[in-house]
């Protein structure tokens, strides 16, 4: 306990002297850090900010130090989580290498691939993307047609995913590849890892309904990759592919909760919170005077009070902190529970939630149109909520498989 | 305020859950209820619990208590709720000691609690006066004559009333029904004069009562807190009741849960099992979350409860949270209980019904999911 003490006492002596003022503002998401070789800080206490956390290995405090992590314990992790909030302190780096490679690359990946990998994510030095969904192969992912031809000491890929996010930001790939193509279609895929500059590799954004283009089409054409690159065995990519799953729904559950006090979280605007909002667009002084809509809005906030104590309650009960059984049903949640929050504004704002451009409308009340549009999202990327409704119901509820059962006739 | 139960609450909850299946199992109720109990519990499975020192599980050692928190006792009634488990611990346990600890002076407490834990006294408190919860818009009126209050007025809901040894009762020494100002809380014998019990029927084949007070006289020593200031102490005992209401139904759900899924394994049609048809595999699993979501809305309310720097503003939000959550997935998990099981989900041979008999009762009482969520927002500001 004392220890305990004593760490958080001189983690909280550290924040003073190094969080900079600016990074001690709600972020905006202009300034949100990626990283990457072409990374830009229009905020230049941003970069001061990252090397400082990421010279402590604090980006990514419980990976082992001698990868350059944080190598803390859970419990002092808490405590480092804890004083960041006191300080209302900015998320220095936000990675897909740190959210999803970086875990299973420490459980799958050779002494080599880690010292060659995770010490660059933990700095921000590269930018990752993920490979995974193709044209034909979203929900069914494990029909994936991507193929990789080893010739000599090199695999040889051909082929093109889709729904890539930033891929024309991102400096390498993880990428699912078909490996061989005569076995069943879980038995043949592979877990590739290359440089996006590779000769042969091309991207293309798709812009979304709500205006943006997060996501990219990518192309591979005769792509070499050296087969050193391979992650895990040849053909047991799937198992790595399904774990990496599980920590891109913790991420995307996070989605569900409310940051701060607000429903949207960090603003203290008139579209903070979803009853600040209904009663700012309707003049209304002291009660909602929408009935209906109140109701609606306290059974949002309450089940949203009960998914972050599930959140909660979850990473607490598996022991690690890891991702678990649960991550389906929280992502599931999580994705609907946000995309109710979006539906509430509207609501909430009347006409003023749906501008689309012009000084008619302020700046915040088009950006929540647009997060309105790009929510929808949240229960298709990462596994759509049908397919996580199957996952509940055979992986935790032992229900039987209909596929399996039709083809064992 | 950590989420995951400590060892000694692990063994609470797992010693309840056996006692409940092996002594207290649902076959008991629909005995209860074949019989036309007039008592509404088992007496003899009474006098274990209080051997094992249920009554006494949040209540203090100084009053002859056992100082386990309110989450021992939440555990203790969600095992109860999985066997539809019925006795006193609601009425007297959790409505009437949380009263007295609430409202009562240091006589009354030390007098009356530990009679409660050891099981002699059983309380009943009487609040609503019409079918819906509103604690407040108390009409009964007490006036004071003397030494004395003269009570008049109607009570409805009075869970276990006509068994009850005494009864709170809330009425009105000022201001108007709506008023959270001018309730006051009276102590009340049984067999008092001037004081009708009538029971009724419920659908949940439990205990509860009407109570017609007609010029009741009693004693000023039977005001329960001071005059005309009953109102916090009531409604903070509420929310521990509330609370408590909401651990009972996290057992009730589970249960129907548990055995909706065991149903949809077995159940062949079309040569398959049920529960190959994603149709009914994506209601599970929605179930399934939605139940989560209340194991973590009660256990978060449980711990509020025992946090001793929470506020009662803290405890009325998490037990508005609590339940409305528990009310609106118990209506929901207990009608798919039914519509899962198909025909014989209606057949009065099989247990589901009971569940769905007393997921309603349990909705209705201290407040359904539109009251709390309308108690929500005032709480809020909205």
């Amino acid at each position: 306990m004392l220890a305990l003490e004593q760490f958080r006492d001189s983690t909280r002596a550290w924040l003073e002297e190094n969080c900079p003022p600016s990074m001690r503002t709600p972020m905006v998401p202009e300034e949100i850090v990626w990283g990457g070789r072409d990374a830009v800080f229009i905020n230049p206490e941003s970069k001061l900010w990252l090397d400082r956390m990421a010279e402590k290995g604090w980006t990514c405090p419980t990976w082992p130090a001698e990868y350059g992590g944080g190598g803390l314990s859970s419990e002092e992790a808490k405590i480092l989580a804890e004083e960041l909030a006191r300080f209302n302190a900015r998320i220095a780096l936000t990675s897909f290498g740190i959210s999803m490679l970086g875990p299973v690359l420490l459980e799958y990946g050779t002494h080599e691939q880690k010292m060659e990998h995770i010490p660059k994510i933990i700095r921000g030095e590269i930018r990752w993307c993920q490979g995974y969904s193709e044209p034909g192969s979203g929900s069914d992912l494990a029909s994936l047609g991507t193929k990789a031809i080893l010739e000599g000491d090199e695999y040889v890929v051909n082929g093109s995913k889709v729904w890539t996010s930033y891929a024309d930001k991102a400096d390498w790939i993880f990428c699912l590849v078909r490996t061989d193509f005569e076995v069943p279609k879980h038995s043949g895929i592979s877990f590739l890892l290359f440089d996006m500059k590779s000769e042969g590799v091309s991207t293309k954004p798709i812009q979304l309904i709500s205006g943006s283009s997060p996501f990219c089409e990518t192309f591979f054409d005769d792509v070499r990759v050296p087969a050193a690159n391979l992650m895990g065995r040849l053909n047991e990519g799937w198992s790595i592919a399904k774990r990496l799953l599980q920590h891109e729904r913790t991420m995307i559950s996070g989605f569900g909760l409310a940051s701060g006090q607000g429903d949207r979280g960090g603003t203290t605007s008139t579209t903070a919170s979803l009853e600040g909002a209904a009663m700012h667009y309707r003049g209304d002084k002291d009660r909602l005077t929408d009935p209906a809509l109140r109701d609606q809005i306290a059974q949002f906030k309450i089940d949203s009070e009960a998914f972050a104590l599930t959140s909660q309650r979850s990473s607490e009960e598996s022991k690690q902190g890891g991702p678990n059984a649960t991550s389906s049903m929280l992502k599931y949640y999580g994705c609907e529970l946000n995309k109710r929050r979006y539906e509430l504004f509207l609501k909430a704002m009347g006409s003023k939630g749906l501008g689309w451009g012009g000084d008619e409308f302020e700046a915040e009340e088009l950006q929540v149109t647009r997060e309105w549009l790009r929510s929808k999202a949240n229960s298709i990327e990462g596994g759509t909520a049908e397919v996580q409704l199957n996952i509940v119901a055979k992986r935790v509820l032992g229900l039987p498989d209909m596929l399996s059962l039709a083809s064992k006739k | 305020m950590a989420m995951v139960l400590s060892e000694d609450q692990q063994l609470l909850r797992d010693s309840a859950r056996s006692f409940c299946q092996d002594n207290a199992p649902i076959s008991v109720m629909r005995h209860l209820r074949d019989e036309k109990s007039e008592l509404g519990y088992d007496e003899a499975i009474w006098q274990q619990m209080i051997e094992l020192g249920w009554p006494g599980m949040a209540i203090a050692e100084k009053y002859g208590g056992f100082e386990f928190g309110y989450t021992g006792l939440g555990l203790v009634l969600e095992e109860t709720g999985r066997t539809l488990a019925s006795s006193p611990l609601i009425a007297s346990v959790l409505l009437g000691a949380s009263l007295l600890t609430e409202a009562g002076n240091e006589e009354q407490k030390s007098q009356l609690l530990p009679q409660i834990v050891n099981g002699e006294l059983r309380l009943a408190v009487g609040v609503d006066e019409g079918p819906h919860h509103n604690p407040s818009r108390v009409a009964c009126t007490a006036i004071k004559q003397g030494a004395e209050y003269v009570l008049t007025g109607e009570k409805s809901f009075v869970l276990d009333g006509h068994i009850a040894d005494k009864l709170v009762v809330a009425a009105r020494t000022s201001g108007e029904p709506g008023s959270e100002n001018g309730i006051s809380l009276f102590l009340l014998e049984a067999g008092c004069q001037g004081l009708q019990i009538q029971r009724t029927q419920m659908v949940d084949s439990r205990n509860a009562a009407n109570l017609v007070l007609d010029q009741v006289r009693i004693s000023e020593d039977s005001l329960l807190g001071s005059e005309g200031a009953g109102f916090t102490a009531l409604d903070a005992a509420l929310d521990i009741a509330r609370i408590g209401v909401a651990s009972e139904m996290l057992g009730s759900v589970q249960e129907v849960f548990q055995r909706i899924v065991e149903y949809l394994k077995q159940r062949e049609q079309f040569g398959v099992q049920i529960g190959a048809f994603q149709a009914l595999q994506h209601r599970a699993a929605e179930m399934y979350s939605e139940i989560e979501l209340c194991k973590s809305a009660v256990l978060g309310a449980l711990r509020c409860l025992d946090d001793p720097s929470a506020t009662a503003k803290d405890r009325a939000r998490m037990a508005s949270v609590a339940k409305a959550k528990l009310s609106e997935v118990s209506e929901r998990v207990s009608n798919e209980g039914i519509q899962m099981h198909g025909g014989i989900g209606m057949t009065d041979e099989f247990d589901i019904g009971f569940f769905l008999k007393r997921a309603r009762v349990a909705q209705q009482f201290l407040g359904d999911a539109s009251f709390h969520r309308d108690r929500y927002a005032t709480l809020h500001n909205f």
